[in-house]
């Protein structure tokens, strides 16, 4: 299903994805968007080891399990970081950037 | 065009639009969706790679977990109808030449770049076979990365109870 269809292809995606993900991670200046750039990147890493999985290695699974152990990975981040935020908009009722610079207790 | 050409280019042409739009959308809730749209085109790539547990996985996990978690925080948070300032142009300009200098030397070096696929024969990916690999601690096994993950999952369920419950 995939033989005419070369492997620079899936990897030119998913390198524009990382680095559109790294792009949102410097402009934006919300908590929550900054956390929908980095589950952007890992998703675009996800894509790259199942088609080197596929492509370069198809009589293992590394790259299946790799992928299966950053999903994870990404979702026990998520929902950490997601406990910090409402904790944070209890304490100072915004969640941009600017306005969170001190760390005091 | 071949089919499956067709498809590949539709799949990857939604990701790339919405994964731009969900990093400029000045309205975050219109964000969280643009990255559900993201995740699910995604999981159609995984879906024409025979990869169907992850495809599976990456529906259920990412698409309806993670994104599910994150517009719950949004309304949390913050008002459905408040609408981001646009961002300074110091950054804009900083992100996008960033993004676009280290697009162009990964792409660079991936057209380069020489790949060579094993000759060995392929694997025929089922379910069966994902399972017993997955509890396998033989050769090709994968047990000890499975219960080290479901410990750091169970660290991260505590340590999200007990960050977010209230009067510390």
């Amino acid at each position: 299903m995939i033989q005419d269809i070369p492997i620079q292809y899936f990897l030119i995606v998913s390198t524009t994805m990382f680095f559109i993900g790294v792009c949102g991670f410097i402009i934006r200046r919300n908590l929550i968007t900054m956390l929908m750039a980095i589950e952007l990147i890992l998703n675009s890493v996800n894509i790259n080891f199942l088609v080197f999985n596929k492509f370069l290695f198809p009589h293992q699974l590394q790259g299946h399990f790799f992928a299966l152990i950053v999903v994870a990975i990404a979702a026990a981040e998520a929902s950490v970081a997601i406990a910090l935020f409402i904790n944070i908009y209890r304490r100072f009722t915004n969640i941009e950037v600017e306005n969170i610079s001190e760390m005091k207790y | 065009m071949e089919l499956n050409q067709f498809i590949f280019f539709l799949l990857s042409g939604l990701i790339l639009i919405f994964s731009v739009l969900a990093i400029t959308s000045r309205k975050i809730l219109r964000a969280a969706v643009y990255l559900l749209t993201v995740l699910v085109a995604t999981s159609g790539l995984y879906f024409m790679l025979n990869y169907e547990f992850m495809a599976a996985v990456q529906l259920t996990l990412y698409a309806g977990g993670i994104v599910v978690l994150i517009i719950f925080s949004i309304l949390l948070t913050s008002h459905i109808s408040h609408k981001f300032e646009q961002p300074a142009l110091a950054n804009v300009f900083a992100g996008a030449l960033t993004g676009i200098l280290g697009c162009g030397v990964a792409i660079w070096s991936i057209i380069k770049f020489p790949f060579v696929a094993t000759t060995q024969p392929a694997l025929v990916v089922d379910m069966k076979v994902v399972g017993t690999q997955l509890m396998n601690t033989g050769n090709y096994g994968y047990a000890l990365p499975f219960e080290v993950i479901s410990v750091l999952l169970l660290a991260a369920m505590i340590a999200a109870i007990i960050i977010a419950k209230k009067g510390n």
